[in-house]
């Protein structure tokens, strides 16, 4: 059998550190481009689009603080991921886990829970906070059971649990939690707001209108606990290990099924508390489109970050750029076909990353 | 309730997921897993549409889709056969793929009508008491391409020479490349084929089924249930067409639960509190979940698995299993 293209892939463990980055920067530029000719062949002008996706998204200081809000879902989501997918689960899930989140949180102010006027701030938040992760963890918790004691695909699961969630939540907001017959439930008091800039316009004025809110620093906080997690720690040893050589890590006495569902319920806390911060931090409310496809978008991000947790900051910030501009652009796909077009570039230029790639000529691979 | 007007409709939205879950099962029989046929349908039902609106043929349009699915399944076979990328991965970027495209390309079709696929029935089967009345009067004609599909397909793998080879490339490619077949060229004519099917599956939709496009609410996850539907038909043809139509059956079934006031005598409660009815929407994608945990389960009993090779990329001289 002959390869049909005249290429010869030879395996290469010396990697330099640079190759990486190069290539993710350029799968990035490449998805553009490609993005830009698939845009102007519908006849939109590509040149205009980018202009605008670039001011309307880093042109302004309340801009950019509108990217970060977009971001900071995405974070905790890509982070989650991120941890999952080191260990070869693919927790597609994330997208219901934010929705179960956000509905646990939603029930502190709903039920309520607490008694909103005299409950400090501070502790209202806390338990929206705890709640939402609890929810996104349990939520997580049945795909992870499964695919630890029976091997029950976990895309398949996690992707059907999606929907499941987002009607649960239709029940309630079509129903009982209604505002007057609205989709939708009424504002959540101040005291349930996570705190944002935009409070603070007496003291600094320029942040007024600015929406940045405290769930940033929840997702940068998380960031640093799954560095050190996957890093520092032995448990991130584990991971690693199970999810290199599953046989391997066996044979080492990890227990591997413990370690599926614990992996499994702590990216989906994440992706709870990306659902709190969305409905305390940005709607103040819960209703149908709280996540812009969030979930999957999340995935994309963690592996785009090639799974390490501060790429992951970084490359969630430019989706959010990318979601807040493509938020008034018509039509509406072009932030998906941008997204999916970057990931099969990336995941193409792994191939760089393994492989030393030689060019054969057609001659001289007859005369071999 | 009219049942057989349920298993009618059943059988019909059924043929969907019937379509495209067999082309699944030739994808990955062939030892690719590509989870992108949500992204393929949704491509192939835009396609289908915008061609058969624009042109006014529905033939051409059914072209079109299963030519869109194709190509698109192409990316992922290049991807994961050539660039031996992770197949769950380069699956789940197709899928935003051609959500992607599907929508840009779609933008302005919403509302519009255009011409669908014609109606039949089938002469003397209709006459059938009961089973004519369902499965053979006045279906679209993708419902019969779709029993004709289940024999062929069967035959074809179990019984011919390229099943055989088919076969072979997804259970042990490195002994199927000593005996002479080319495992590349296999594998990217297979995932061709499961994403024309995909394509199809999705115009069966939009020119047949439900005309008309909708964005991606089209499809809305009859794609992922078709991926499911493979395991839990444990890779056979057959069982995937009962997946299928039970999955239109139940679909059919939770809609008209709905609309009479009373059910089996008793006070209904879909029809006086219209909010329960979230609930009756979950029924398939929790039926999902069970089918998938019945058919891995009854599968390690029978010691049925997936292809062997599923999932893992052939690169000559090197250990793949």
């Amino acid at each position: 059998m002959k390869i049909p293209y005249p290429v010869l892939l030879k395996r290469t463990e010396d990697t330099p550190k640079w190759l990486p980055v190069v290539t993710s920067v350029g799968a990035v530029l490449l998805a553009f481009i490609i993005s830009g000719i698939v845009l102007a062949a519908t006849g939109a002008n590509p040149f205009k689009i980018y202009s605008y996706l670039y001011k309307a998204s880093f042109g302004s200081w309340g801009a950019f603080s509108d990217v970060i809000v977009k971001a900071t879902p995405l974070l905790l989501i890509g982070l989650g991921c991120s941890l999952a997918f080191r260990m070869r689960l693919w927790n597609i899930g994330a997208e219901g886990q934010f929705f179960v989140g956000a509905f646990m949180a939603s029930a502190v102010v709903m039920v309520p829970l607490v008694n909103l006027d005299t409950t400090p701030r501070w502790a209202i938040i806390s338990l929206m906070a705890v709640l939402g992760m609890l929810g996104g963890a349990l939520y997580a918790f049945l795909p992870g059971i499964l695919k630890a004691k029976l091997n029950i695909n976990e895309i398949i699961t996690t992707l059907m649990l999606n929907y499941v969630a987002v009607l649960w939540n239709n029940y309630w907001i079509f129903g009982k939690w209604s505002e007057s017959g609205f989709q939708m439930t009424k504002t959540f008091p101040k005291s349930a707001w996570l705190p944002r800039l935009a409070d603070y316009a007496k003291q600094v004025p320029a942040f007024s209108g600015m929406t940045l809110h405290l769930g940033i620093l929840f997702g940068l906080f998380a960031a640093v606990i799954v560095y050190l997690i996957i890093y520092r720690s032995k448990w991130g040893y584990k991971i690693t290990l199970i999810g290199d050589n599953r046989r391997a890590a066996r044979y080492a006495g990890i227990n591997i099924t413990a370690n599926t569902i614990l992996v499994f319920m702590v990216s989906g806390a994440l992706a709870g508390l990306a659902g709190m911060t969305e409905v305390s931090g940005v709607v103040h409310r819960l209703q149908e489109r709280i996540s812009t496809s969030y979930g999957f978008s999340g995935v994309i991000v963690a592996w785009l970050a090639k799974l390490h947790p501060f790429a992951v900051i970084v490359v969630s910030i430019l989706f959010g750029a990318l979601l807040v501009a493509s938020r008034e652009i018509q039509p509406s796909g072009i932030s998906f076909l941008i997204q999916g077009i970057t990931l099969f570039l990336v995941i193409s230029s792994d191939v760089l990353l393994k492989y030393e790639i030689k060019w054969v000529r057609p001659a001289q691979e007859t005369a071999q | 309730m009219n049942w057989i007007e349920i298993f009618r409709s059943g059988i019909s939205t059924g043929t969907v997921l019937l379509i495209a879950t067999i082309g699944e099962i030739l994808t990955e029989r062939a030892g690719i897993q590509n989870l992108g046929v949500e992204g393929m349908m949704l491509v192939g039902a835009m396609a289908g549409f915008k061609i058969a609106f624009t042109t006014g043929n529905v033939w051409l349009g059914l072209m079109a889709a299963i030519a869109a699915g194709g190509l698109l399944s192409l990316a992922h076979a290049l991807v994961t056969i050539h660039f031996q990328a992770d197949q769950t991965v380069s699956g789940l970027s197709l899928t935003f793929l051609g959500t992607g495209l599907a929508l840009v390309l779609g933008d302005g079709l919403t509302g519009q009508t255009g011409p669908v696929i014609p109606r039949a029935s089938i002469p003397l089967l209709s006459q059938i008491p009961y089973l004519g009345q369902i499965a053979f009067t006045d279906h679209n004609l993708l419902v019969y391409f779709g029993y004709l599909l289940l024999p062929i397909v069967t035959y074809f793998i179990n019984k011919t020479r390229p099943g055989l080879h088919l076969r072979a490339v997804g259970e042990n490619p490195a002994a199927a490349d000593t005996l002479g077949v080319n495992i590349y060229r296999t594998r990217y004519l297979y995932t061709f084929i499961g994403g024309c099917f995909a394509g199809l599956a999705g115009a069966a939709i939009s020119v047949a089924i439900a005309p008309g496009w909708y964005s991606n609410l089209t499809v809305n996850g009859q794609g992922w249930i078709a991926v499911a539907l493979v395991i839990f038909a444990h890779w056979n043809p057959w069982r995937a067409a009962l997946g299928g139509y039970l999955f239109g059956i139940l679909r059919r079934f939770t809609l008209d639960l709905q609309g009479p006031r009373l059910l089996f005598g008793l006070a209904n409660p879909f029809f006086f509190n219209t909010n329960l009815v979230f609930f009756l929407q979950m029924t398939p994608y929790i039926l999902t979940v069970i089918a998938l945990i019945w058919g891995s389960s009854a599968a390690r009993k029978k010691r049925i698995g997936a292809p062997a090779a599923l999932g893992t990329p052939y690169q000559r001289g090197e250990r793949g299993l």
